[in-house]
């Protein structure tokens, strides 16, 4: 395991040329705004117009598009990740905030947090699927790997509801703590994990083959002479190999690191304030926050566990996707 | 937007369907509450933005029932709340009525002379009550209910919000005036207990007696501009104008018609508030559009306390699986609890008194200023019990705890 590890980085070491430098497309809420980050040298290359109070922002799968939930102007804007040309938008339903992609790129299911609803768009003919009724206030949304299902997290319900892509029906709910804020599937698919944020705590599900979902356990959180209200779990991501959790708490200005097996909380890593959402890198040796409140993102080394530096950026910060 | 919870209703009791088949869900509750708001003969306010709506905290009901529905739907439980207004000599037939139908969960919208008897009638009968609008510190201490829960803030948890506040500022040095009404003389001690409890100084104090009259005249402004500023001459340094006008007859002039240029809280300028029409952060505006979907208007306190009680309902009905007026209340008290209410935090029950934990919000009628607890005010146990009464203060008895 360690060998192949090795033999990994060395590659990636040799194939990281300049021309392969990785970039991270950084959601400003307030600036309304894009910064995009070089994730090589670590340096703000840009900073372009995203629409109005841009929060959930995600990529195509080959990485040759950005799309960013513009909830002030209830669409999903979508940029050239290389020239950040505006391309057409798309419909995505009133007040998008977070949304995810299929594999393949082709829909798009976006959480409409003012109405009630997850409204599935295609990307290729910009138009809507599907608008399916939730819980109160749907925020998070997950896809299991084999894109069978759709979580969709609604924060007054309380509730994960698991939507079959087959025909956009909920199958499953089930009830979670306090205002349920963002769902990570596994790489294998075998665990779900829900964030909650006024909860404080991880709701951790076992996936069945069929795609049933059995809550098993609570991640709960403490951090000495951290005010417990303070510690509000919001983004959260695994690492591919299933082994290491991370998740972002919020005011209390840290990311919990979790054994992703044993669900037991490792250590926590003190990040910029106010800490929303996660992303890695491609090649998952980095992980990125978005701090709302020191306008910054942390940059963590994932097999160290430790943050390395912050990079400002534009007015809170609020999502971030990375692309190779 | 009817049509829309309707469709998600249908498309809900469909998975409840599946869900207690798959998940075997304990069977179904149908929760019944009421809301009883008393009507009092009362003073127009100073401003004709104060009037209160005709479905006054009934809205926040409505809304409380369509929120717990939605969870409800999943779960195989309904909600339905009845509301009723009434004077205050009509409010113990109006509870009778309440209680004939079998309700056992009743929020009360009442001052604390009134709430302390209703409740004591509902306890005959087992009844849960909750506070709706009472900020009276007697009937949360010495005269507490055992069958009594207050979602309305204390006198005590608004002026701690507000001297909280003030001190963060490092504004310490306040000066308090006061009405000549009761219940003006009841918030006043809260300021003086808050000044002392966080190091705030009393400079001087001045009462601006209530001496009636009508609060429209054609006259106008004109002589408050002349009187008011006079009324406020000569005062000793200070940092900040503290106002106690419960009644709401003179505050919320005094902002501007000071003699010396300060800042006024309290009353008016920076006020202490459950929730206003404003407020955006922590996801509030889902429940701000939610609830100008149902009312056609903007939120108010007593709407949020209302809300926020039914809410609480709601979620002892969701997680404990019981709307048993003791299991509600058990569950409501245990560390179990927790709800989110839209102000960052979640909010609790004190087992020692049955108030609820919550933010203050300090409003200048326009944004949310700040909320409170401030930063840097810490507490061993929840920094919320940095306001409003503490559990080793508490005189109250009627809670086991």
């Amino acid at each position: 395991m360690k060998l192949k590890a090795l033999l990994l980085t060395s590659a990636l070491a040799l194939a990281a040329g300049p021309a392969l430098a990785g970039k991270a497309f950084v959601t400003n809420e307030r600036g309304n705004t894009i910064t995009v980050v070089d994730t090589e040298t670590w340096e703000v290359i840009d900073e372009f117009f995203a629409g109005n109070r841009p929060r959930g922002i995600t990529a195509s799968p080959d990485g040759t598009k950005i799309y960013v939930c513009a909830s002030d102007d209830n669409l999903v804007r979508v940029f050239d990740s290389e020239t950040y040309e505006e391309l057409p938008s798309l419909p995505s339903g009133p007040d998008p905030e977070l949304f995810i992609i299929e594999p393949s790129g082709k829909r798009l299911y976006i959480a409409n947090e003012d109405d009630n609803l997850v409204t599935v768009t295609d990307t290729d003919s910009r138009t809507v699927l599907a608008e399916v009724p939730v819980g109160v206030e749907p925020e998070g949304m997950g896809m299991s790997p084999d894109a069978k299902w759709v979580v969709n997290t609604s924060e007054t319900t309380n509730m994960a509801h698991f939507i079959s892509t087959e025909d956009y029906e909920i199958k499953h709910n089930v009830l979670v703590d306090q205002r349920p804020r963002y769902a990570q599937y596994t790489a294998d698919g075998t665990r779900l994990f829900v964030t909650s944020e006024i909860g404080g705590t991880v709701s951790v599900m076992d996936i069945a083959e069929d795609g049933t979902p059995t809550l098993v356990e609570k991640i709960s959180f403490e951090v000495p002479n951290v005010q417990p209200e303070w510690l509000q779990p919001v983004g959260a991501k695994v690492t591919s190999d299933g082994k290491r959790l991370f998740v972002a708490l919020g005011p209390s200005n840290r990311v919990a690191v979790v054994d992703a097996q044993s669900l037991e909380v490792l250590d926590y890593i003190l990040v910029g304030q106010r800490v929303w959402q996660l992303d890695f890198t491609p090649d998952e040796k980095y992980l990125l926050t978005t701090n709302g409140n020191s306008n910054d993102i942390t940059v963590i080394d994932v097999a160290k566990e430790e943050a390395v530096r912050s990079i400002q950026v534009g007015d809170q910060p609020w999502g971030v996707v990375t692309i190779e | 937007m009817l049509n829309r919870f309707a469709t998600l209703f249908a498309a809900a009791l469909l998975c409840a369907a599946t869900l207690i088949f798959t998940a075997g869900f304990a069977a179904a509750i149908d929760v019944r509450s009421a809301v009883l708001r008393v009507d009092y003969q009362v003073q127009r306010p100073i401003s004709r933005f104060d009037e209160a709506p005709e479905d006054l905290g009934f809205a926040g009901a409505a809304l409380a029932d369509q929120d717990n529905n939605s969870t409800g739907s999943f779960m195989g439980h309904t909600y339905e709340t009845v509301r009723k207004s009434a004077a205050p000599d009509a409010a113990d037939a109006a509870l009778d009525e309440i209680l004939a139908d079998g309700i056992r969960l009743i929020v009360i919208h009442a001052r604390e002379e009134d709430v302390l008897r209703l409740a004591d009638r509902a306890a005959e009968e087992g009844a849960l009550v909750f506070n709706a609008r009472a900020g009276d510190m007697a009937m949360r201490n010495e005269e507490c209910r055992a069958n009594l829960l207050h979602t309305a803030t204390s006198y005590a948890q608004q002026a701690d919000a507000i001297a909280q506040f003030a001190i963060w500022k490092k504004w310490p040095r306040w000066v308090l005036i006061s009405g000549s009404n009761p219940d003006d003389i009841a918030l006043a001690d809260a300021y003086r207990r808050a000044a002392t409890k966080f190091g705030a100084n009393i400079v001087e104090e001045r009462v601006f007696e209530d001496t009636g009259g009508a609060r429209r005249t054609d006259s106008g402004h004109v002589l408050v501009q002349r009187q008011l500023p006079t009324f406020m001459q000569n005062l000793p340094e200070h940092d900040v104008v503290i106002t106690a006008d419960e009644t709401d007859y003179f505050a919320a002039y005094l902002t501007y018609h000071l003699w010396d240029p300060r800042p006024v809280m309290g009353s008016a300028g920076l006020r202490p508030v459950q929730m206003h029409g404003g407020h955006e952060a922590y996801g509030a505006t889902q429940l701000q559009t939610r609830f100008e979907d149902l009312a056609g208007r903007y939120i108010k306190d007593a709407d949020y306390n209302v809300w926020i009680a039914l809410r609480a309902v709601g979620e002892a009905v969701t997680r404990a699986e019981t709307a048993d007026p003791d299991g509600v209340k058990d569950y409501l008290l245990s560390d179990q609890f927790e709800l989110a209410g839209f102000k960052g935090q979640e909010v609790t029950f004190r087992d020692w008194n049955g108030q609820m934990r919550q933010q203050v919000m300090l409003y200048d009628n326009r944004v949310t200023v700040s909320v409170s607890p401030q930063e840097g005010f810490l507490h061993q146990n929840a920094v919320q019990d940095t306001l409003g009464l503490d559990r080793p203060e508490s005189a109250c008895t009627a809670f086991s705890n």
